[in-house]
């Protein structure tokens, strides 16, 4: 028997001395005690979210009362200084259309990505790609920021005739930012699914490609649909590039190569924390944030289903 | 210091022995095979999975391939139709001659191949389409067919491979709500629809019960007419039952070839009769 | 009934097949253009000073200009930062994948930990700026700093200790349990330590993503351009992500310098996560 579990016999049946002194019931309790505080970490995360929920809900409660929710979910100007004017389409507009374009770019060569690394790729590229993205995955947004600000700007300033600060900038790089994520994500997909499939469609006499797209990637679909939901959800959440690149409007705005905004992107602007309590600047932002609150847990909850579908079938 | 003296004549110079792999006793010689491997060998890195096997099959009859795990029948199986080509690291010398041509020559495209012989699989793996998609997908890969033409190549194949009547009502349904033995009948009917020359069968009734075993086996029946059938099995009362021909294989090499009566009646190998009697395996 | 051309179906495969090589490539080529764009931009700011002086506005003196109060900021909020969430985040683990595996109730609170992980991270930074800032009254300082990332890295923490746990081998419980150890003492005695290089490659992850970590602080209040070196947790604070935009957004002058922060931060990166995956080589090569 080695040391420790010696130790452990010996501490769970105490002596015939000790038993009197320590009775059973100690050590259930310490069990229980401890168990129960496991509990708790783990209900933390539940405890942190309504944690979330009610300080956004507080402060946006009072916005709300100042301003009706109809003017601010249909409302179409943002213009606090002049007029009590909070129109939140603006920032809801630039959400959908820089989260979208950068979905529409980073979706598809993440999934591709991910084939190939599946499929196509020989143990040593494998090798040297999945670092490279793990890497990506772990520079910080600020950085891909800079980037945009001093790579990509300039290139759609001279092609497009782009304004220095502008809504593509934000889309290329969030879209580029998204593919790890959806790249690992697939990948995972796509293993899970059997390989007896792909070797069915294979002898067949389907090509590689064929097997992949016509045979796995299909049965794979709901855990590729969770994934992609997933990065979408990223994408709207992105503050930093935005911040750094995108610009400010106040008004809706559908030309991606003039400034846009997004919901997270205006809360980071505009909180300098120095604002007052009731000032209803401040409050907006809660507003704006419980509304991007809403709309990522409902993208993740639709994640979470499709996920869950996707275990049914594999696991 | 520890070694002897050489005896006069005899070499001082010890070298790795190369394996010998003694002449299979081939009873039966067949002319104009329809498959014939020559002298294939097959690696998995450094492991020879497959000896140097020279085997010829006859054509539009039932071979069966049997041996204990591990002796590489599934292997061979899999090395004429390219199947092997999917696993990294796995290497082919010599020829497997189908219909004359080396498929593993220079101008073969394995998805060419692929298409005139089928494979079943130990285990069935119907697509998670429905039961007509399963069907359609050969067809759909090599052909373009409007959707008339179709549903009657999906008909006559469920018909070949006697499960239409049982799933007519339900073609749009998934596959995978089949019993067990009606998948590994959906596999053959959807190999079938391509009408391939050879089908290739890995133990397809290894995880079936004997009633749709028994289905099986009679669908084999029926179709020997009219494909080259292959099939693997580890249970010799199948192939006695099934096979017109058998072969046996052991440790990667062919051991012996005949006629299945023959071999089970007469083995002409010492190793052949032990395996047969259940002396190992 | 026509058969398809093979020749097309193999062009289709090589256009797709170039296309995800494209893919691939144009990934690598980013992360190059990347890094070599900022060490461009910041290679004449590039001194040891960088680590020694205080920030500045004035742009006659950029190259006096500084990190030191951002880089001690750093320390403290992540150091403080991981002092609560890892406690948290690995007793949550040790829950989840020890005492309710499968259960309704586990499932709940993993989806709890899921859903808090997708949370936008700006959003943490309007909880801290409500709750801890302003509604604790602990105002701008470390702790609410550290309090408002130990809820964001939480999750991460979660998940990869369910993963190291996950990876200790049943025979190991099993023999501890059949010779009479409570379950506690099982997993405090052989559970955790053979799960402890995945904890640790964890924790360094767990580091890494709270130093990169710039929205939420820049909502909660972090100030840039201190002259003086945080002392505690109760201490004004600003941390480097933020310090480096507070540059960048000073003017183009500070470009070089704002650059310059973001070589020092990725170095440090770069490092932090070089150690997990030294680490989680060593814990894969280990056999059991």
């Amino acid at each position: 028997m080695s040391a420790n579990a010696r130790d452990a016999a010996e501490r769970v049946r105490p002596g015939k001395i000790l038993a009197a002194l320590e009775p059973q019931w100690v050590w259930d309790r310490g069990e229980a005690l401890i168990r129960f505080l496991l509990l708790l970490a783990a209900a933390f995360a539940v405890f942190a979210t309504l944690a979330i929920v009610i300080s956004l809900l507080s402060d946006a409660a009072v916005f709300f009362r100042r301003v009706s929710p109809l003017d601010f979910y249909t409302g179409t100007t943002w213009d606090p200084d002049i007029e009590e004017v909070f129109g939140v389409l603006p920032l809801l507009t630039g959400t959908l259309i820089i989260a979208g374009g950068a979905a529409l770019i980073g979706l598809p060569l993440g999934l591709g990505s991910a084939v190939f690394l599946r499929e196509y790729a020989p143990p040593r590229v494998r090798e040297i790609v999945k670092p490279v993205l793990e890497i990506l995955a772990g520079i910080p947004t600020i950085v891909f920021g800079f980037f945009a600000i001093f790579t990509i700007s300039p290139i759609l300033q001279d092609w497009f005739n782009a304004d220095f600060l502008n809504g593509a900038n934000a889309i290329i790089v969030i879209g580029i930012m998204i593919v790890p994520l959806v790249s690992s994500l697939s990948e995972d997909a796509l293993t899970a699914v059997p390989v007896e499939l792909r070797d069915g469609a294979l002898a067949l006499g389907a090509t590689r490609y064929e097997a992949v797209s016509r045979v796995v990637v299909p049965a794979g679909l709901s855990g590729i649909v969770a994934s992609f939901i997933l990065a979408f959800s990223r994408a709207v959440g992105e503050t930093m590039v935005v911040l750094l690149v995108a610009g400010q409007t106040t008004v809706i705005q559908l030309d991606i190569f003039r400034q846009m905004n997004t919901m997270a992107g205006f809360i980071a602007q505009r909180a300098t924390g120095d604002l007052a309590v009731d000032d209803p600047s401040y409050l907006s932002l809660f507003a704006v944030g419980l509304t991007l609150f809403a709309i990522t847990l409902g993208l993740n909850l639709l994640s979470d289903l499709f996920r869950a579908r996707f275990r049914e079938a594999y696991e | 210091m520890f070694r002897r003296p050489a005896a006069r004549g005899e070499s001082t110079v010890t070298e790795a022995e190369p394996e010998r792999i003694p002449e299979p006793a081939v009873s039966v010689v067949i002319e104009d095979p329809a498959i014939e491997s020559k002298n294939l060998s097959v690696w998995y890195r450094r492991k020879q999975a497959i000896k140097d096997v020279s085997l010829r099959i006859p054509r539009r009859k039932t071979t069966a391939i049997i041996g204990p795990s591990g002796c590489g029948k599934s292997t061979y199986l899999r090395a004429i139709n390219r199947m092997n080509d999917t696993i990294l690291g796995c290497r082919t010398t010599g020829e497997m001659l189908v219909e004359k041509e080396d498929a593993y020559g220079p101008n073969v495209d394995p998805v060419l191949l692929r298409r005139k012989i089928g494979l079943i699989f130990q285990k069935p793996n119907p697509f998670p389409k429905s039961v007509f998609r399963n069907i359609a997908f050969g067809i759909q890969l090599h052909y373009r067919a409007n959707s008339g033409e179709l549903e009657g190549i999906v008909k006559s194949a469920l018909e070949q491979a006697n499960l239409w009547d049982e799933v007519k009502d339900r073609l749009d349904e998934s596959a995978l709500g089949l019993s067990g033995g009606q998948q590994q009948r959906l596999c053959i009917a959807r190999a079938l629809a391509i009408e391939p020359e050879f089908l290739l069968m890995d133990e397809p009734c290894s995880a079936l019960d004997p009633v749709a075993t028994a289905k099986i086996e009679d669908l084999m029946f029926e179709l020997r007419k009219e494909v080259t059938i292959v099939i693997v099995t580890h249970n010799m009362q199948q192939a006695a039952r099934v096979a017109d021909y058998t072969a046996f294989m052991y440790l990667g090499r062919l051991v012996e070839f005949n006629r299945t009566r023959d071999l089970f009646e007469k083995p002409r190998e010492e190793l052949t009769e032990n395996y047969i009697t259940g002396r190992f395996g | 009934m026509r058969p398809k051309s093979l020749r097309v179906r193999k062009a289709k495969e090589a256009a797709y097949l170039a296309g995800f090589v494209l893919a691939v490539l144009a990934a690598l080529a980013v992360l190059g253009v990347l890094l070599w764009s900022i060490v461009a931009q910041a290679w004449p700011q590039l001194r040891w000073s960088l680590l020694t002086n205080y920030p500045l506005t004035d742009s006659t003196r950029v190259s006096e200009a500084g990190y030191a109060s951002a880089i001690v900021g750093t320390l403290w909020v992540v150091g403080l930062t991981l002092a609560l969430s890892l406690p948290l985040g690995i007793g949550a683990g040790i829950y989840l994948e020890e005492y309710a595996r499968q259960s309704r109730i586990s499932r709940v609170l993993q989806a709890g930990v899921t859903n808090l992980a997708g949370v936008p991270s700006v959003v943490f930074g309007l909880l801290g700026l409500a709750l801890f800032v302003r509604a604790f009254g602990l105002g701008k300082v470390v702790l609410a700093a550290s309090l408002t990332l130990t809820i964001l890295v939480f999750p991460y923490v979660v998940i990869t200790t369910r993963e190291a746990i996950r990876a200790v081998p049943q025979s190991i419980r099993d023999g501890a349990l059949a010779l009479g150890a409570t379950k506690w003492q099982t997993i405090r005695r052989q559970v955790l330590p053979a799960a402890a290089p995945g904890l640790l490659t964890g924790s360094i992850i767990a580091a890494a993503r709270a130093m990169g970590e710039t929205a939420p602080l820049i909502v909660l209040g972090s100030i840039p351009l201190m002259q003086f070196l945080p002392w505690g947790p109760d201490s004004l604070f600003v941390v480097m992500p933020v310090q480096i935009y507070a540059y960048f957004k000073t003017g183009p002058a500070w470009h070089g310098v704002a650059a310059a922060g973001m070589v020092i931060l990725l170095l440090i990166l770069f490092a932090v996560n070089g150690a997990a995956v030294v680490l989680r080589n060593r814990l894969q090569r280990q056999r059991w």
